[in-house]
């Protein structure tokens, strides 16, 4: 129940990821087995860049989303940016960075180093379902062609494709295109939204993408930025040929090989994955809503991955509810501060609205292709009880308020 | 399960908590009432303790907060029974943490709330009763009420070198939740700085 996390490796991907580690050989290596391993890598190559409706040549491998997300930010200040006349034109001045108040952590620690470098950062806002405020993102891409300032102008903006808490998924091609007519790159942290929904770079018109792959029934460790043709980009990880000068480093080719089974399978199995987990989610949801007075449901109604139901228990602390689960052998997360090391509940409900009691006891369920009715049917059973007993324990009342 | 969070202590606590108020806090009539906490901040407790002799006879509680918080009231409600107010309003954050066994270092400050609570409770009972109040004795002052850091938490860490409220936030994550401490924390540090110099 908490495959938003992270997946198990898939059977068939696991026999792909075994079979690899026997492959030692060096990718970057000349004689047979080093080409071998070359050739399966350009495979994986293949799968990745198909999933997202690529051309293998945009697929630069990296050790996972963060690291994608890195090189994105990354590239606004390097010298890759301005590298040609007509970059230089067209991004040369430019220090405005759009991103929202709901991205992963590493995408704000990677806005907060551009402020800190003297860029105009903003955080987007976003609505109670967790929907960017288009309104304000307008007026933000427009503010530099309104005064003439090229500083003002956007350079980059970087919007999440789906959230991971909420998981509210973002109108991406409307965005891009309105970065796009502003003169901006467009970057999409995909991570949590490859492999459940369809994710299309041509339709979408993203400049860059971020994908990984253990959160599709694949090994930790490997991720994907795809780079659209054209678009500048600085090699985050330095010394070596690899990914053509992008991204040095030893090529991981057991991982690269089993994210390419992994991608590949993701692919196939899509519109299977949809139908699956949109059912156990509906009913997950329409069981809690019949069994627990006062509860919400966190995110879009419609515009929100299939496998994933975030909702706020009032009255009981998501710390407490999620370590009652475990015990029950169920596994999920919470958007409590208790849960998370740092001291404040979670950054994106917190973004939508909903105030410290319903982030603190909220809990993020999300399935997967392993999941089953029996799953759901015993989550429905159990977590009333469990939401029964902390309620009795509290001293705040069971009602929707703060 | 093979590796829980905490002691068995807590976890036995958490699941199987004592001297829980069932319902309604009329139907147990008491002594004195103590409630501190803050929904912000994640946890909040209630704490009601009947008196007699001058030692606490009886005590229930209501907590919401995370499974430490929960388990710290449960095994607070079991040590005071039979206590002398006198030694109960002296208990320390640290002493319940001994009896749980152990707690993460970030979780003593935020979900140790019992003591608070229960010297809430006892000085209600006072008041009620026109009895001489206890205050003073605990020696401690709560300054950061959302993370329960006390001023002499911020004495210790300028022991140990904190000079600014940067430097207190990164050892006590005082001010970390709601911030609403930062200008009396500033005053004591002002005060300890003539205290010992520098």
């Amino acid at each position: 129940m908490d495959y938003n996390a992270t997946t198990p490796l898939d059977p068939g991907v696991r026999e792909v990821f075994i079979r690899a580690l026997d492959e030692y050989a060096n990718g970057s290596s000349m004689h047979e087995d080093g080409r071998k391993v070359a050739k399966d890598m350009y495979a994986a190559r293949e799968h990745v860049a198909y999933l997202v409706n690529a051309t293998p040549n945009e697929i630069i491998f990296t050790s996972g989303g963060s690291e994608s997300n890195n090189t994105v930010f990354n590239t606004m200040v390097g010298a890759a940016l301005t590298r040609t006349s007509h970059l230089k034109e067209a991004y040369g001045g430019r220090k405005t960075v759009i991103t929202t108040s709901i991205e992963h952590p590493c995408v704000m620690e990677s806005a907060k180093r551009l402020a800190g470098l003297g860029y105009d950062v903003h955080f987007l806002p976003v609505d109670s379902d967790g929907v960017v405020d288009i309104d304000r993102y307008r007026e933000l891409l427009g503010r530099g062609a309104r005064s003439g300032v090229v500083a003002e102008k956007p350079l980059l903006v970087s919007i999440m494709m789906a959230n991971n808490e909420i998981g509210t998924i973002q109108d991406i091609a409307l965005l891009a295109r309105l970065a796009h007519e502003a003169g901006a790159l467009f970057h999409t942290d995909a991570v949590q939204a490859v492999g459940k929904i369809p994710v299309d770079v041509e339709s979408l018109g993203v400049d860059y993408l971020t994908m990984s792959c253990h959160k599709i029934y694949g090994p930790k460790g490997v991720g994907a930025l795809y780079v659209r043709k054209g678009a500048p980009i600085e090699a985050f990880i330095r010394g070596g040929h690899q990914e053509a000068g992008l991204r040095a480093g030893t090529y991981n080719s057991p991982s690269i090989i089993a994210f390419g089974e992994a991608a590949r399978l993701a692919k196939e199995r899509l519109s299977e994955y949809e139908r699956h987990t949109r059912a156990l989610r509906n009913r997950l949801r329409d069981g809690f809503l019949s069994a627990i007075p006062d509860i919400r449901i966190n995110g879009h109604p419609e515009r929100v991955l299939p496998n994933t139901i975030d909702v706020s228990f009032p009255g009981a602390e998501g710390e407490a509810i999620l370590l009652m689960l475990d015990i029950l052998g169920v596994s999920v997360s919470t958007g409590s501060a208790c849960a998370s090391g740092s001291l404040e509940p979670s950054h994106v409900l917190m973004a939508t609205g909903v105030g410290p009691e319903l982030a603190h006891g909220s809990i993020r369920f999300s399935l997967g292709q392993f999941s089953t009715e029996e799953d759901i049917d015993y989550l429905i059973k159990e977590v009333p009880q469990v939401i029964k007993k902390l309620r009795g324990f509290s001293t705040v009342s069971s009602k929707e308020s703060v | 399960m093979s590796e829980w969070l905490y002691s068995d202590v807590v976890k036995d606590h958490f699941m199987h908590p004592r001297n829980v108020l069932e319902a309604d806090e009329s139907t147990w009539p008491s002594d004195g009432r103590g409630m501190v906490g803050n929904i912000k901040c994640g946890d909040q407790m209630l704490i009601l303790i009947r008196v007699k002799d001058g030692k606490i006879d009886d005590c229930r509680w209501k907590t919401y907060g995370c499974a430490s918080a929960l388990a710290s009231t449960s095994i607070l409600s079991e040590a005071i029974k039979g206590m002398k107010l006198e030694d109960a309003y002296i208990l320390k954050p640290e002493d319940i943490v001994a009896k749980l066994g152990g707690l993460p270092a970030n979780k003593i400050h935020c979900s140790v709330l019992g003591d608070k609570a229960l010297r809430a409770a006892i000085d209600d009972y006072l008041g009620r009763n026109k009895l001489p109040p206890l205050k003073g004795l605990e020696k401690v002052e709560v300054i950061c009420n959302c993370l329960n850091v006390t001023d002499r938490d911020i004495e210790e860490a300028y022991k140990a070198g904190d000079r600014t409220w940067e430097d207190l936030q990164a050892r006590t994550k005082i001010g970390t939740a709601c911030g609403g401490c930062k200008e009396r924390t500033l005053e004591l540090l002002h005060q300890l700085e003539h205290l010992y110099g520098e």
